[in-house]
Parts: C-alpha cells; structure tokens; sequence
C-alpha cells in the first residue's frame, strides 16, 4: 500500500494572523511556520495505513524551501520520503495552482491513497483537496472520522450535521481527515534523527511541465479590498455576589424567553 | 445576469441555506436553482417562494448515493449550455465538494467561506472574514465565468420575495454509474433532544471552563427549561467530551440564535466567529479578563458550577413549576 499525504506549512495559528496591507496577502515573514496541526493527523492517517498493510509515505508539500521543515517534521513521525513543491513561480498561488502542482507530482508516482486535512488551519476552505481527486480523476472521501483500507478500497465515517455517512470508494482515492480521526504521535529522538537522513526530492515548475499554468499568473481570484470588521460592542459586566443567576434569569425574562 | 443557486434537498426539502442563498441572489440577478436527487422536484415551489424563476430538476438517485461526482458532470454540461455569471453554493459538506470539484473542471475561481455578497461597478464582490471574523477581505473572480462561490450558513435571513411559480426545466442526462466513485452505504444519525443548533432561538453553550463531560447535564437541564439547543467549543469538542455536531466556530457551525449563552468559554475568535451574529449574548465566566466579555450584553463573573445549578431552580421557579 503506497500512501501520499499532502501536508502545508502555515504560520504559528497560535500567533495572530496580519495581511500586508499594501499587497493584502498573508503576512509570512517574521512568524513562526509550522506543520500544520490539522496535516498531523492526515500523517498520523497515512502511518497508521501502512502499519497495517505493509507500503510506504510519501509525504508531499508545496512552498518556499522552509516548506522542507514541515516535511523533516513528518518524516520524523515515520513518513519514508518527501517531495517539495518550490518554485518562486508558485508564490502566492491559490488553491487551484497548487492542486495543479500537487497533480503533477504524484502522477509517475504508485500511489493507492493520498490523504489529505479536510482544510488548513490558515486558509480554511478546503478547497484543494477535492480539486486534486478531480484533476487526477479519482474519487473523493471527505471529511473522514474513521478510515479502513483494504479489499482494494477504502471506506469513511463521513462527518454529517447530525452524525456520519458510511462512505466507501475503490482505490486509488482521495481521502480528506478531520481532527477527530486520531491522535497524531509525537516524533521520537530516533525518528527526528533518522528523518535527517531521509530523501526529500526538491522539484519546481519546469520539472512538472505546468509553465504557464501555476502560479500568481494564473490567478483565478484577486483580493481587492481589506478592512477590520466592525467589533460587537460590550455590554454590563457584574460580579456574581450571589445574585448572578438572578440577573441572568431577569435578562432573559426581558428578552422573553422565559 | 444569470446567478445560479445550487439546491441541495434532503428528502425533496431544500435545506435553509439554499433559501437564504436566493435571497440574496435576488438582488444581484435572474436568478436559477438546480435541484437533484429523489424528490428534488417538490422542492421548486419553495425555490419559486424565494426567488428562482427557473429550476433544473434531475431526480436520478445517483445525486443522493453517490458523493460530488455525478452532480459535477451535470453542473458542468449546465453551465456549458447557459452560461451563468456565478454559481452559489451552500457551504456544506456536499457544498464544498462539489463546488471545489467543479472549479477544477471548469478552471474557473472557487471563493469560500462568503458571508457576503455585493455588486460594485458591475461586478460580482464576495465578503469573507479572515482571521476569525476581526477583517473583512472583498474578492472578485479574475476567471472566466462562472464565479463559484461557497457561501457560509446563516449569511443571510431567508425571506420570501418573487412569489412566482418557477419555470421547471426536467433533465433527463445520462449518469455515468460507470467512474470509479465515493458511495454512500449507510447513513447513521447522533442526534440530541431538543430543537437543530441552526434553528434554534436559544442556545446554551458550554467550554472547557465546565470541567469535564459529567457537567454537560446541568446544561442538558438548563437548554431543556429553555427551549434551547446545546453547543460547545472545540476545546469541549476535541476533549472528547462533546461529538463534533456540537461545535461551534470557525471550524465548526455557524449560528445566529435570538440569545447564546456561553458557559465557560474564553471567547477565542475562531468561536466567536460562529457566534457573534446571535441577537444577545449572555457570558458566564470566572475569568473577568475573559475575551468573551467583550461581546457579551450581560456579563457574569463567577463560577458556572454555582450559578448554572442556580439559574435552573431560577428559571423553574419563575416558570411556576
Ligand atoms: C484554526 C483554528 C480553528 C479553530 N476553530 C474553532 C472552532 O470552530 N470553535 C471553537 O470553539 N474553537 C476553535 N478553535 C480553538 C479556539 O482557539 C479556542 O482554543 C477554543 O475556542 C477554546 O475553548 P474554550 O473557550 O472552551 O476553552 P478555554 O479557552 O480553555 O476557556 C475556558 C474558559 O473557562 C473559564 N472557566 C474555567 N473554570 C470556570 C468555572 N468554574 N466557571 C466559569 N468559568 C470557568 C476560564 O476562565 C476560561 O475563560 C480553533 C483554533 C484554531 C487555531
Ligand atoms: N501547499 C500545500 N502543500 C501540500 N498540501 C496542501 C497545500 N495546501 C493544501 N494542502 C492540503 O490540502 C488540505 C486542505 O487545504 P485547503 O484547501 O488549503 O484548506 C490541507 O490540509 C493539506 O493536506
């Protein structure tokens, strides 16, 4: 079993995001990039796979070359190798470029699954994921809170509104992870060590034969304006001195629920 | 200029989104649904209510059994015959799916997480929030059209206009049962007591703050005095101690009840995200720094295992029981 999973690197989510106000994109200098938490668990998806079934992780991610160190940091949960994306062409693509990209990279590749994060924690539109599994031609299995692999396919738990979907397609898939999957390991000495070792293909635009079609030439959308949105503005705060149920229970007899 | 709604029903019902969504669009075009799946066809009177002139029915079950891919092949031979300047979709589990495949298909622009739509100068303007809702950022479509735009729930307050009987056009294209395809096998349901998250007037939310699951009954009790729907934060979510259908936020569902009253919640901006279009706020918290209190209408520092307990015996009493 060959797994691919797809991981980006994003700024610190824990850090409060900034737009450039001049370009109005995402402030990337000066903050902390990390693996993105959400991806952990679409790694954590993939080992889990092939622990059981025998094959090998590729872990694929497309980005500036600090990109390699979200990828050292799945390989060093147990991923086999990885294959960066970079290209200053690809700057500032959306995710339609970098479905293209991704695409491009995994076509000579065996693959029976590429797992992906049902969307990253800093763009969150989830948008690529199901645009790969279109332009590769294969089915998707999104929003995945339970993944079994085997007989040639695969089948989901599909998160639901109200509860989950027993979901299944024939391999080779797409499937999309939620955080909810699994726990996501922590790299251990001996992983973060070997992970150093490990092969990390760098390829760019060129190489994937997609000149003239990735990048910020290819943008699909433009952002044209920013603005701080209006804040909701405070209203009473008192201290509970025995009395706070009652308040409460007053507002909401003012408000005729009760 | 042709705006399209894609009309996703559950068992020939278009969900709320889809009619919040034609009321929007009826101000920014002509507007048309597109409704598949068994049953779809009962829909289009409600459609018409809203504001479709026209819609496309394709009742193959295909539509309901299989994920995305049969609605894209049909979506994009559509589009290919009319030609519309953009195309809504809810955004929901199937929304996103199908929209985001079919802006691959058709190479055009895929704009999410919209809480607003406008016009200027001519051209369609998509309003999204970033960073938890603290900026607005306007996107406009750089593609040939169809602009495809995922639209978040609660965006808009649905509301009948047009009145017309829609046009109904039946569609009769092949499926391809033949692709390799995600099918549905069975569909399982979690659902708690009480009125759906997304409709209910009142809810009654709970964080970290409550200290464990065991605590989550005093709000089943409170929301049950109420009338209310229960919710939760990510953290109660990822805790374990709450399933996901509970969450509400950024990751989560978007809600816009008449009160919300959070319980033990800090009021980080991916929730508040989800909740800071509810009519009134009321926060119960023991931390008077708690961000919550900045967008709270009545605010309460104290501890929740005190008050909550208290508030029921309050509310029961006033109640007359
Ligand atoms: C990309 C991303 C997406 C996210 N999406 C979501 C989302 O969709 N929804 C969401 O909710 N979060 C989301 N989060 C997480 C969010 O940032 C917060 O971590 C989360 O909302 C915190 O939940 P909480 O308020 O329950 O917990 P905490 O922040 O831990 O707050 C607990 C609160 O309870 C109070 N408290 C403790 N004990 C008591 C007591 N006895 N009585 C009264 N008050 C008490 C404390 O003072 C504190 O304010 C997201 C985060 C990221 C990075
Ligand atoms: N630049 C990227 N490189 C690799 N994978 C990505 C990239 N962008 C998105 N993904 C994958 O697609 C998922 C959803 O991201 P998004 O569509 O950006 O919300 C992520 O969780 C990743 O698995």
């Amino acid at each position: 079993m060959n797994v691919i999973v797809c991981v980006k690197q994003i700024p610190d989510p824990n850090a409060p995001g900034k737009l450039d106000p001049q370009t109005r994109r995402l402030v990337r200098e000066g903050v902390d990039l990390v693996l993105d938490p959400g991806d952990e668990h679409g790694v954590e998806a993939a080992l889990q796979v092939v622990e059981k079934a025998g094959g090998e992780v590729t872990v694929v991610s497309m980005g500036p070359p600090k990109a390699l160190d979200a990828i050292r940091k799945a390989l060093s949960m147990g991923g086999t190798r990885g294959i960066l994306i970079t290209d200053p062409l690809l700057e500032n693509s959306d995710a339609l470029s970098t479905a293209r990209a991704i695409a491009a990279a995994v076509k000579g590749q065996p693959f029976d699954l590429i797992i992906c994060g049902t969307e990253s924690t800093d763009g969150y539109s989830g948008a690529m994921p199901a645009q790969l599994a279109e332009l590769l031609g294969l089915p998707l299995l999104s929003f995945a809170k339970k993944l079994e692999v085997g007989d040639g396919k695969a089948v989901i738990d599909r998160q639901t509104d109200d509860g989950y979907d027993v979901v299944e397609a024939p391999l080779p898939a797409v499937v999309t992870v939620t955080g909810g999957i699994n726990e996501a390991r922590y790299p251990s000495l001996r992983g973060i060590m070997q992970a150093k070792h490990k092969e990390v293909k760098q390829v760019g635009v060129d190489d994937l034969g997609l000149t003239g079609q990735v990048g910020a030439g290819s943008l699909t959308q433009e952002v044209v304006q920013a603005v701080p949105a209006e804040a909701r503005k405070a209203g009473e705060v008192v201290e509970d001195k025995g009395e706070g149920a009652k308040r409460v229970a007053d507002f909401l007899a003012q408000l005729k629920v009760i | 200029m042709a705006i399209w709604v894609f009309a996703e029903t559950v068992d020939g019902a278009p969900r709320p989104v889809v009619l919040e969504l034609l009321t929007r669009a009826r101000s920014l075009g002509e507007v048309s649904a597109v409704a598949l799946g068994p049953g779809a066809g009962q829909a289009t009177e409600a459609l018409g209510a809203y504001g479709a002139g026209k819609v496309f029915v394709h009742e193959d079950p295909a539509f309901r059994d299989t994920l995305a891919t049969p609605a894209v092949d049909l979506l994009a031979s559509l589009i290919e015959r009319h030609q519309p300047e953009a195309v809504l979709f809810g955004m929901t589990y199937d929304g996103r799916d199908i929209a985001s495949r079919l802006s691959a298909r058709l190479g055009t622009a895929l704009i999410a997480n919209a809480t607003d739509l406008d016009r200027k100068d001519g051209t369609l303007a998509v309003i999204s929030p970033l960073f938890g809702g603290t900026t607005l950022v306007t996107t406009i479509s750089k593609s040939k059209p169809p602009a495809l735009i995922l639209v978040r729930p609660k965006a808009f307050t649905a509301e009948t206009g047009g009145g017309v009987t829609p046009e109904v056009e039946r569609l009769t294209d092949a499926i391809d049962a033949a692709k390799p395809a995600a099918r549905v096998l069975k569909r399982e349901k979690e659902q708690a007591a009480g009125p759906r998250l997304e409709d209910a007037a009142v809810i009654v939310s709970g964080g970290r703050g409550l200290g464990g699951p065991e605590n989550f009954g005093m709000l089943d009790e409170l929301a049950a005095e109420l009338g209310a729907a229960v919710g939760a934060s990510r953290a109660v979510v990822d805790a374990g101690w709450k399933p996901y259908s509970f969450q509400i936020g950024q990751t989560g569902k978007t809600v816009k009840p008449t009160v919300y009253i959070a319980l033990g919640i800090s009021g980080a901006m991916q929730h508040t995200v989800g909740m800071k279009g509810a009519k009134t706020i009321i926060a119960i918290n023991k931390d008077a720094e708690a961000p919550i209190f900045k967008l709270a209408d009545l605010g309460i520092v104290g501890d929740v295992h005190k008050i909550v307990p208290q508030l029921i015996k309050e509310v029961r009493s006033r109640k007359g029981k």
